[in-house]
């Protein structure tokens, strides 16, 4: 038989068991064009999370969460897992859901994105839509109530507060951002949502850097349009965020966010989220203030999910 | 008169009530008279250039005002606005 080999392709992944194990391992990529005015010495590194399976970091909490839940028992007896979520975690549940064959009730205020409700719909997940007035903070009450009503019925996930979710954290992206950039990080950047990958990827690094330098991104009032971060202020706070773990918290308006979002899609040809455009703007705001430094941050969704958006991408054809 | 709905995130800036009933013909005027009686919610729903900030959507029954004609959106007496927030973290 002749072997015909084909130049510049190189096949490196086997055909996978599952799908939980192409969850991770995802690329950190440097930033060019919206930092050339940064000292040569300095960089900004992203962490690629829409390569993730489900679209979104959110997998790395879900399938731990999940896993946990199986291991222990809590999802036995054909019990349903339940939470609240703002589109990407209850995208990851499904998603993971689907493949473990455990089904998912998600409650998410009713104004989320049509994208995200019909990604959600279309991987079976069952939908509580909740009064849009009350935010994820109103959708949260709301599963705390059905699981306090029928436990024999719900897991409830609790994203929020469940340790799972952070140790995901903990236990891959951490140790992946150490080894990508080989130890030389000094600075971590990270919005909060639940404020799992803050929390997570600060500890282990802190292990083996004690002089990291972390900083928080949120929201610069109570009121925005940075989908997937709180403005933990006016918001129930996580149960397991420990407001010493960042040395420093960075405010973003609605508007720089936006208007980065906008320049990564083209002068990077990174098409991310907004939250992510939150993200890359603090941590360039970090590095103008550096002569050296390695700054890593997150960028935990593709901009797909906010095409509808017209405030972010204009209503033009 | 119409009503304003008032997200969770902004009760902070109206002495905590969730409905704040204005006068006004149109969406601007009733956010101008909310604003008028609730002065700190202003930096939250306008930019320095007094344009309403990009994030802002206010519902009409099922319609965002920016589908239908904008702050022009004529209001009747017993409509309801709503002011609806972001969906954040997680």
């Amino acid at each position: 038989m002749e072997i015909i080999t084909i130049p510049q392709i190189q096949v490196s992944l086997p055909a996978t068991a599952s799908l939980a194990t192409l969850v991770g391992n995802t690329p950190l990529i440097p930033l060019h064009r919206v930092t050339s005015r940064l000292s040569p010495d300095v960089q900004v590194l992203v962490k690629a999370e829409w390569f993730n399976p489900g679209g979104s970091i959110k997998d790395r909490p879900a399938l731990n969460i999940l896993r946990t839940a199986l291991a222990d028992g809590s999802l036995s007896n054909g019990k349903k897992l339940l939470d609240s979520t703002s589109g990407n975690m209850g995208i990851a549940y499904a998603t993971l859901g689907a493949a473990f064959g455990v089904r998912v009730t998600l409650a998410l205020p009713a104004n989320a994105s049509r994208e995200r409700i019909k990604i959600l719909r279309a991987l079976g997940a069952e939908l509580i839509l909740t009064d849009p007035l009350e935010g994820t903070d109103g959708a949260m009450r709301v599963v705390r109530q059905l699981a306090a009503e029928q436990p024999e019925r719900y897991f409830y996930a609790n994203q929020y507060d469940n340790p799972a979710n952070w140790q995901a954290h903990y236990a891959t992206t951490g140790p992946e951002i150490l080894q990508q950039t080989m130890g030389e990080i000094t600075h971590f950047v990270a919005g909060m949502g639940t404020t799992g990958t803050l929390t997570g990827v600060s500890s282990y690094l802190r292990e083996y850097l004690p002089h990291l330098q972390v900083a928080a991104v949120q929201p610069d009032g109570p009121f925005h349009g940075l989908e997937g971060l709180k403005h933990l202020a006016s918001s129930i706070r996580p149960g397991f965020y420990d407001p010493s773990v960042p040395d420093r918290v960075i405010e973003v308006s609605t508007e720089a966010a936006y208007s980065m979002v906008r320049k990564l899609a083209q002068q990077e040809g990174l098409f991310v989220g907004i939250s992510s455009g939150a993200a890359a703007q603090a941590a360039i705001q970090i590095a103008e203030g550096l002569t050296q430094g390695v700054v890593v941050t997150v960028f935990p969704d593709a901009g797909y999910k906010y095409l509808s958006d017209d405030a972010l991408w204009g209503a033009g054809e | 008169m119409p009503t304003l709905r008032i997200p969770t995130p902004l009760r902070a800036y109206t002495t905590g009530q969730s409905e704040v009933q204005v006068e006004g013909a149109t969406v601007s005027e009733a956010l101008d008279n909310l604003i008028a009686i609730h002065p700190a919610l202003k930096p939250h729903l306008y930019s320095d250039s007094e344009e309403l900030r990009p994030f802002v959507n206010l519902f009409l029954g099922e319609e965002n005002i920016k589908e239908l004609q904008g702050l022009a959106t004529p209001l009747k007496s017993d409509d309801r606005l709503m002011l609806v927030p972001s969906i954040a973290g997680g």
